[in-house]
């Protein structure tokens, strides 16, 4: 899951290192992702894993890292086979 | 029928004493000469406040580029706010089929085409380029001083939320310190300012009206780091009051969109604090009532109407 969030960021978002240097917790907005790279990616990722972020998963935080983003994935994803 | 149990609204009170003068147009409205009196009081007492710090003057027509509207970045986050200036360009032809369409009450507008002008969505959009293009920054940085007609397109029967309104502006370009500084101070004469016109008001942090789904993630993004901070005043509603003031930190946007540079050659960063010319008179109206001549002597001293 990792390779794939990596593989959107490359993709969506402008940064100036490019992804190769990052590491799962590095921060996107210290490695350049602007406010709008960031909604930018957050529309890319609905669509490559087919979720809906629900708004209160809509803040600056979530899509801080690869990590952060994977543990939000997951908890869409377990919620979604809950319910 | 209704008429007699409805209550006159706030808007119906400003058209019924001459303050406003309905278009037709919702939100589209003319001023009188005491309306306007009133505001001159404003904007003399704004720049008794900021006029210290000796800020350079300009002022631009309500109207931008169309190229640098589009390298702003305004449509990626308020296109239902835009407004653009269509024009015909047809030959003799066209004309004929033109009048022919508006005869027929058809849509004439069809035609139209795009023209190379926008209208100015807020006050220091036309500005940054023209900054940009003297060269980098003095060390001191730059302060500017702005007044202009903008046009956000949102009908609204609250008269505070006009689609052509008055917005002056200070802007200032320089590092994060500088910039923070300076709107740091504001916000501190920015209360004394309205708490000298005796208004009650309150300052919160606030988000502007991203559009969309992603206009929600950009609206908590800009919350989260409390890049905006608003001075309301109850206008329209106690429960809603009306953002009279905005003190907005931009951080690089501007600089990088376009290629602003500060004397140690980093990108520049901006803030600028707004005045709703509008939303103060109106607030002024709200609370002293329409008849200026028993405002407190203080409040009229203060505006020297």
């Amino acid at each position: 899951m990792n390779v794939k969030i990596r593989d959107i960021i490359a993709k969506t978002v402008e940064l100036p290192g490019g992804v190769t240097d990052l590491v799962d917790t590095s921060d996107l907005y210290e490695a350049g992702m602007t406010s709008f790279g960031s909604v930018q990616l957050m529309l890319a990722l609905e669509e490559a894993f087919d979720v809906e972020f629900p708004e209160r998963m809509l803040n600056r935080r979530l899509f801080s890292s690869i990590a952060t983003i994977r543990a939000a994935l997951e908890e869409l994803r377990s919620e979604n086979v809950g319910g | 029928m209704l008429a007699k149990t409805e209550t006159a609204t706030f808007l119906d009170e400003l058209f019924d004493q001459g303050l406003l003068i309905d278009t037709g147009v919702d939100g589209l409205y003319g001023r009188s000469g005491l309306f306007e009196a009133i505001g001159d009081g404003f904007q003399a007492l704004v720049t008794r406040y900021g006029g210290a710090d000796d800020p350079e003057v300009v002022r631009f027509p309500p109207a931008m580029s169309r190229s640098i509207f589009e390298k702003s970045g305004y449509m990626k986050s308020f296109p239902q706010l835009a407004g653009t200036v269509h024009c015909f360009c047809g030959n003799p032809a066209d004309h004929v089929s033109l009048l022919q369409t508006i005869e027929q009450g058809g849509d004439w507008t069809e035609g139209q085409k795009a023209s190379e002008i926008v209208l100015t969505p807020a006050a220091c959009y036309p500005l940054y380029p023209t900054a940009a293009k003297r060269g980098t920054l003095p060390a001191e940085g730059r302060l500017f001083d702005l007044m202009s007609y903008c046009f956000r397109h949102e009908p609204s029967k609250d008269p505070a939320r006009q689609q052509f309104f008055r917005m002056r502006e200070f802007v200032r370009m320089g590092t994060p310190d500088q910039v923070t500084e300076f709107r740091a101070a504001w916000l501190e004469r920015g209360q004394a300012m309205i708490g000298e016109l005796g208004l009650p008001f309150m300052v919160d942090v606030a988000n502007d009206p991203f559009f969309g789904r992603a206009g929600k993630m950009l609206a908590v993004n800009q919350r989260d780091q409390r890049l905006k901070f608003e001075l309301l005043i109850a206008i329209e509603s106690e429960e809603n009051p009306t953002a009279c003031l905005s003190f907005n930190y931009h951080q690089d946007h501007f600089g990088k969109t376009f290629g602003l540079t500060t004397a140690g050659d980093e990108v520049a960063h901006t803030a600028c604090v707004g005045f709703g010319h509008e939303r103060v008179i109106l607030a002024l109206l709200k609370h002293y009532g329409t008849n200026v001549k028993r405002w407190p002597a203080s409040v009229r001293q203060s505006l020297g109407i």
